[in-house]
């Protein structure tokens, strides 16, 4: 769904006139009666592309702006879709019923299904490496190390945290309360759904699932369709694992999905696109359901010139083509560095990748293909576009038929091209070039908050700068992605890259209802607190509010005294 | 709403957006400063703030001390000792694997916020969040409710005179400027109010991946466990306490007021009679409790009350003077719970009382509603104060008293389910309008080739020891010792 075939461009920028675009309009006016939110949806999609950002500069480039058209497209699919689904209802009741009988709620359970689902990594590693590759083509290395493992990991950290997550938290009483004791309890939400992408299929899963068993709760995952032997994977394991009348795995595309967006749930957690993020949120809106959105970005690259220049290179390297062939949400999207240090930069990225993937990486075993002929063809539009094919100064192949692009380097891209306004999200890596590095703050901030910012440097003031002007949903200074794989931290974005975090143990944060209780005693009996008013009262409670010991001890008197 | 209100609009966003990104706002000394001129303008504008409160709903000074001004001078007071603490970039852990390395969680302001407040707490739920906003180091557009104008225009009057004028705003107005304001992009939306607009208000959020928080409200339980009562005494405080948490919390016009009582059947009398005798003490006079906000929301709570099936079943009260907006403290008993008055957030000053046979009957009454804001239970039962906790699902839970766990700074206040979502005071507002950043440094120093490609199994072997935390069959396989 992140492309935007050019036809369908065109449609859109010829209606400027009308505020709906006809399509839509002939469906919602001949067609059957639309739900009120799907028909404020399709206003909304009319709309936004033409909402101008009078605080960003580049108003065309918001992420808002392009793919809303192929939304459209999918709604207007949906709406003329006979019906006869009633199984996403059937699912979630079956669901609410084991949550409300809390069957998910003993820390035994919980404990059990994550250890099933380390028995499951470790006894259908070879099943779940074989759909990864069937989907992706991804090399068992990258499978193991960015999917597998790290799913294992998860699941051991959280059956480890789990009870010191589970028990509650204990407040320092306030005076103002005297005498008091409080505490912070974390319940589960109750019956959540899970939608995730097709890059990272496995973990993407598996991970928020992780933290939604830890936390309690009831769990509908809907593994992406774009990746469909994953898909088909999970549906089949999971239930041969975990306890499958509170943790369901439904496979489907736009149609399901949005049955399964029409339920009321707890919690819904999204990993994909801006685009469909904010139909996931206008559906949630619905049932006053929270959200947590894990988007992507252009998360950029600066490479300062004082760097480990090999080292550096290396890193970017695995880090971009090493995940995914660059189909990663936190991979980097473009590299800014000054104009002196780009062919020493460049000279060791070649260098590199032919150590890498040999000298025709078409043919790498270790490099994955582009999920689909739909993204095949949007990253090779992307370097076709007049003003982009002469940048490219390493790599450039493709093969149409094994969804293959090589790792693919371009300097001084102009930066009203796609390529530099869209996110990326593929083999091809633009490397923008600045007089002075201290310049890529402004750059960067033009942009949309990204998921994921890097910075090479050994220059201490350049990094605390870096931190403390980038507002992105993570940073990793000298290294790529590993900050994924550290379960202290909270992984998720901000602005356009989303809201909410998880893993570890904000995975279970994220799935959890902070609940405070409070528990006073019936001594401490303030008269100052009740009608009716007086002067005196209104002294001590004065006090009493602001934490005067004074005057919580004339109050615990019972001061001012009362006349029966 | 005309074009040139709307450009007026644009124009008061724009200047947030650009006060904003011109940096100032991050500094600690900027927050301090805007955090001591709100504690002088609650200090200073003391006596206006009361009676721009009096003539919006008629509360006693007492109250609007008690209520909001006095709690607002305790959460500046606490923010501003705390600034220090909350900003603090957080070290956390690294997972051996990634050595060296370090990892911190710093906090950084979200950006741009908005924050729509109610009209029953007007000045407290708008201040609240704007301590935790500028804590966090936003800019904040603020829109207080129009049906309390009075505390409307005391905010704009004032917040520019004691603060930063071109980073704090408050914007009036009805509903067509709370429209307005939500076609323009926020970095966090906090909103406060009824479920129907926050629906609105969320959809809208989500054409600009607005995060937002969500205060609502909910039908508030009472649990009265007779039972557990140690002697008249407890009877007598709890029975104080809940006329404190129903009729003196701005008539029962909050959302975490009490909105209904649930006693086993042979403590009822005895409730009733308590609650009787203690109504009249506490109110000689009218004017110590706070009026109907509005004709609209006088008239809904008249039909309430004059339903043709609920009409039997007031005990007490019942009283209603249309030209004061006043309605008297009335108590019903066991209206039929497909009422109105049952099915419906009450919000306002009717209390009915539902018998149960046993008091662990009311478990099962509460789960049976929508998630409410708070759950309240007076009893000296440790079983049934764990079962309450275990088995019920609020935003919060409070024992032998109510409505004062919103003073409690250490508590996170915020619904769940139908009663909303996001939580603040205290820390939590700071975090509310803060992203935490993950920031991780490594070196250059260790350098594992077997993370890069071209990949063999040795390198998969080497990686599942790592992954094992099995560093010495690490190191025997890395020197060639094992394979």
């Amino acid at each position: 769904m992140r492309i935007v075939s050019r036809s369908r461009k065109r449609e859109v920028s010829n209606q400027t006139n009308s505020p709906i675009h006809p399509a839509i309009r002939r469906a919602a006016c001949g067609g059957r009666r639309l739900p009120p939110y799907i028909k404020g949806l399709l206003r909304l999609a009319a709309r936004c592309p033409r909402r101008s950002y009078p605080h960003r500069t580049p108003p065309p480039t918001h992420p808002s702006a392009r793919p809303l058209p192929s939304v459209a497209s999918c709604l207007l699919r949906e709406l003329h879709r006979p019906r006869p689904l009633a199984m996403a209802e059937e699912v979630v009741r079956e669901l609410r019923a084991s949550f409300a009988a809390e069957r998910t709620r003993p820390a035994e359970w919980r404990a059990a299904q994550l250890r099933a689902l380390v028995k499951m990594v470790d006894e259908k590693e070879a099943d779940i490496s074989a759909a990864l590759h069937e989907d992706l083509a991804k090399p068992h290395m990258e499978s193991y190390l960015h999917e597998i493992s790290l799913v294992k990991a998860s699941c051991q950290f959280a059956i480890k945290g789990l009870n010191s997550w589970m028990k509650p938290e204990k407040i320092p009483a306030a005076i103002t309360t005297f005498p008091s004791s409080a505490q912070i309890v974390a319940e589960p939400l109750g019956v959540v759904l899970i939608i995730s992408a097709w890059n990272y299929p496995f973990i993407l899963s598996i991970d928020p699932v992780i933290g939604a068993i830890a936390a309690g709760n009831a769990v509908v995952l809907k593994p992406s369709e774009i990746a469909p032997a994953t898909s088909k994977m999970l549906a089949k394991l999971l239930p041969e694992y975990v306890d499958s009348s509170c943790i369901k795995v439904v496979e489907g595309g736009v149609p399901e999905t949005t049955d399964l967006l029409e339920q009321r749930w707890d919690k819904i957690f999204y990993t994909g696109n801006g685009t469909v993020g904010r139909i996931v949120m206008a559906a949630a809106a619905k049932h006053l359901t929270p959200v947590a959105l894990e988007l992507g970005g252009k998360c950029p690259v600066v490479v300062d010139s004082n760097v480990d220049l090999h080292v550096t290179a290396k890193r970017i390297a695995v880090g971009k083509w090493g995940c995914n062939n660059g189909q990663a949400c936190i991979a980097p999207d473009y590299i800014i560095t000054t104009k002196s240090f780009a062919p020493q930069l460049v000279d060791s990225l070649k260098r590199v990748l032919t150590r890498f993937y040999g000298e025709d990486p078409l043919q790498s075993a270790d490099l994955s293909r582009i999920v689909n002929s739909k993204h095949f063809q949007r990253l090779t539009d992307l370097i076709e576009e007049k003003k982009v094919a002469d940048k490219i100064v390493y790599g450039g192949q493709t093969d149409e038929k094994r969804l293959k692009i090589a790792p693919t380097v371009l300097l001084d891209v102009p930066r009203d091209t796609a390529l530099m306004t869209a996110e990326i999200f593929g083999p091809l890596l633009p490397i923008v070039t600045v007089e002075k590095i201290e310049e890529c703050f402004d750059l960067i901030n033009s942009k949309t908050k990204p998921l994921a910012a890097y910075l090479f440097t050994k220059n201490k003031k350049l990094q605390e700068d870096f931190v403390a002007n980038i507002s992105t949903g993570g940073m990793l200074i000298n290294d790529i992605a590993l900050h994924l794989a550290n379960p202290y931290i909270p992984f998720g974005g901000v602005g356009e890259s989303g809201m909410g975090s998880y893993h570890g143990k904000f995975g279970f944060d994220c799935f959890s209802h902070k609940k405070g209780v409070l528990i006073r005693g019936f001594g401490g009996e303030a008269t100052a607190r009740y009608p009716p008013y007086t002067v005196e009262k209104q002294k001590i409670l004065r006090g009493l509010i602001n934490g005067s010991f004074i005057a919580l001890i004339l109050a615990l008197l019972g001061f001012p005294r009362e006349k029966r | 709403m005309g074009t040139e209100a709307a450009g007026e609009l644009g124009a008061t966003v724009r200047e947030l957006r650009e006060a904003y990104e011109g940096g100032r706002t991050r500094s600690v000394a900027w927050r301090q400063a805007q955090l001591r001129g709100l504690l002088r303008l609650l200090r200073e504008e003391e006596a206006a703030a009361f009676q721009a409160l009096h003539r919006d709903l008629g509360k006693h000074y007492a109250e609007a001390y008690r209520d909001e001004v006095g709690v607002l001078i305790k959460s500046t007071n606490g923010a501003l000792q705390q600034l220090g603490k909350w900003m603090a970039p957080e070290r956390v852990w690294v997972p051996l694997i990634a050595w060296p390395a370090t990892a911190q969680v710093v906090p950084e302001p979200l950006g741009v916020v908005l924050v729509f407040s109610c009209w029953n707490v007007p000045l407290g739920l708008s201040l609240e969040p704007l301590i935790g906003a500028i804590a966090a180091g936003n800019a904040v557009a603020l829109k207080p409710s129009e049906l309390s104008p009075c505390t409307a225009k005391f905010l704009a009057d004032n917040i520019g005179k004691y603060m930063d004028a071109s980073a704090v705003k408050v914007v009036q107005g009805g509903p067509e400027v709370g429209e307005q304001l939500m076609e323009h992009r926020w970095d966090k939306v906090l909103f406060t109010g009824s479920p129907r607009i926050a629906r609105a208000v969320m959809a809208a959020a989500s054409r600009h991946l607005t995060p937002v928080a969500l205060e609502l409200g909910g039908k508030c339980p009472c649990i009265f466990d007779g039972d557990a009562m140690a002697s008249a005494r407890d009877v007598q405080v709890s029975v104080n306490r809940i006329i404190a948490g129903k009729w003196s919390s701005c008539a029962g016009q909050a959302c975490i007021a009490i909105d209904y009582v649930l006693v086993e059947e042979r403590f009822a009398p005895v409730l009733i009679k308590v609650l009787k005798s203690t109504l009249k003490r506490f109110f000689p006079e009218a004017d110590h409790m706070a009026r109907i906000v509005n004709e609209r929301h006088f008239k809904r709570l008249s039909r309430l009350l004059k339903d043709k099936d609920v009409a039997p079943s007031v005990l007490h009260g019942g009283a209603m003077d249309a030209n004061n907006l006043y309605i008297e403290p009335t108590i019903l008993l066991n209206p039929p719970l497909d009422s109105a008055i049952m099915t419906e957030e009450i919000f306002g000053p009717l209390l009915p009382i539902i018998t149960v046979k046993k008091i662990e009957d009311s478990i099962a009454f509460v789960k049976a509603m929508p998630k409410p804001l708070a759950v309240y239970a007076f009893t000296r039962d440790a079983a049934l104060r764990r079962r309450i906790v275990d088995e019920t699902s609020s935003g919060s839970v409070t024992f032998n008293d109510a409505v004062v766990q919103y003073a409690i700074d250490g508590l996170p206040f915020g619904g769940v389910g139908q009663s909303g979502f996001g939580q603040y005071h205290g820390k939590y507002s700071f975090d509310m309008f803060s992203h935490k950043k993950a920031v991780m440094k490594r070196g250059y120093l260790v350098e594992l080739s077997l993370r890069y490609p071209p990949w063999d199994e040795s390198k998969v072997t080497l990686m599942r020891y790592l992954y094992r935390f099995n560093y010495f069959a690490f190191v025997l396989s890395f020197l060639g010792l094992r394979r």
